[in-house]
């Protein structure tokens, strides 16, 4: 992954406009913060390979971005987002990363559905 | 008989924590649902069983497709993180002398499965090695979903086992020792690792993406300290386990009524 620049990613969602894509949108604190000082609740969530189409996606911010993407009907809407990286697949990989290198957000769009399953080990 | 307010094995409910003898084992198996588990709950309880020539298999749940971990700084992405863990797995398990085998679930959702197909997993590879103890995470003790969740299971796929056939469960309780012990009273079973210590160490170097951020603050506090944090003392000198009745009803069942 990479710092994002906002002119690549906002070509990037150009050319993904009006397409049938997988949506990977994620956030989370992590599983553990109830064992940190704050005994805080963990607050996580995810949608893996949900169908969108959207007719305008725009990134914004000066970093940490964020990026909307109007759908026909609703929004797709992240922030925090300051990392990215279009994988062997084609994939878009946007990520927010903290401090640590610790995943706190991802919206990751895919022409194809994102992995699931069994990897078959020997 | 049983006590039934912790489920706890009647000869272990006297308060004497009990070595853990590895010589005494046949098999060990160790049912845990992410890549690294096994490394931080048991992996000096692993090594000692692989010096004393006991076969042990890793029967790990998912991918760790969803950790939030990346390295530090992050070298991997959301997508190619359960290849990364995979592959780290396989060197921790070869650092500790361990077999490996995946269940394939989605990380975070095991809870969410029918826990008698989960336990069914289990059960297949209880029944290909038999063990004489399976270690798993105490149910409602893992902090984790997923750790609740398949240390439940596991408890199931024993419970389903006729009773002469049934390995004994050794159950990690995630937590502050200290809260811990006030809760379920004092472990039952005590490893003494520290002369695995750097088994256990390189196990953990090996699940690069996840311990890198670990071990620079431990060398950080080391640096502050002029000596080791409690936290790499807890890791490295001993690992304690409940000893848990299959026939008890486990706190995951409790708490769902
Ligand atoms: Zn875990």
């Amino acid at each position: 992954m990479r710092p994002i620049d906002r002119d690549s990613i906002q070509a990037e969602l150009d050319d993904r406009l009006g397409q049938e894509l997988y949506l990977h949108l994620e956030t989370t604190t992590g599983s553990y913060t109830k064992l940190g000082p704050e005994k805080k609740n963990p607050v996580i969530a995810f949608v893996r390979n949900a169908r969108i189409s959207y007719a305008r996606g725009t990134v914004t911010g000066t970093g940490p971005y964020r990026v909307g993407l109007k759908l026909g009907e609703g929004w797709v809407y992240a922030d925090g987002l300051t990392d990215y990286e279009v994988n062997e697949r084609g994939e878009l990989l946007l990520a927010g990363l903290d401090c640590e290198g610790q995943l706190t957000m991802a919206l990751q769009l895919s022409q194809t559905p994102f992995r699931e399953g069994q990897t078959d080990v020997e | 008989m049983l006590s039934e307010a912790k489920g706890r094995q009647p000869d272990a409910a006297h308060g004497r924590t009990v070595p853990f003898d590895a010589a005494g084992e046949s098999a060990v198996l160790a049912v845990f649902p992410h890549p690294d588990d096994e490394s931080f709950a048991a992996g000096g309880t692993l090594a000692l069983c692989n010096e004393a020539g006991v076969r042990t298999v890793y029967l790990c749940g998912t991918y760790g497709d969803m950790g939030r971990r990346m390295g530090r700084p992050a070298f991997t992405n959301r997508e190619a993180l359960r290849d990364v863990r995979t592959v780290e797995l396989s060197s921790a398990c070869a650092v500790l002398g361990c077999e490996l085998g995946f269940m394939g679930l989605r990380d975070k959702c095991i809870e969410f499965e029918d826990p008698a197909d989960v336990a069914a997993q289990v059960r297949r590879v209880i029944d290909e090695m038999r063990p004489s103890t399976v270690i798993t995470y105490y149910p409602g003790h893992g902090v984790h979903s997923d750790h609740d969740a398949l240390g439940h299971a596991t408890v199931l796929a024993v419970r389903a086992l006729p009773a002469g056939l049934r390995p004994r469960i050794l159950a990690v309780a995630v937590g502050d020792p200290n809260v811990l012990r006030e809760e379920l009273g004092e472990p039952h079973v005590r490893a003494d690792i520290r002369g695995v210590k750097d088994r256990k160490l390189d196990a953990l170097r090996a699940h690069r993406s996840q311990t890198e951020s670990m071990f620079a603050h431990m060398n950080e506090d080391a640096r502050e300290d002029g000596q080791t944090s409690n936290f790499s003392e807890r890791l490295t000198v001993r690992e304690e386990f409940y000893v848990l009745d299959a026939d008890a009803p486990t706190l995951v069942e409790r708490a769902r009524g």
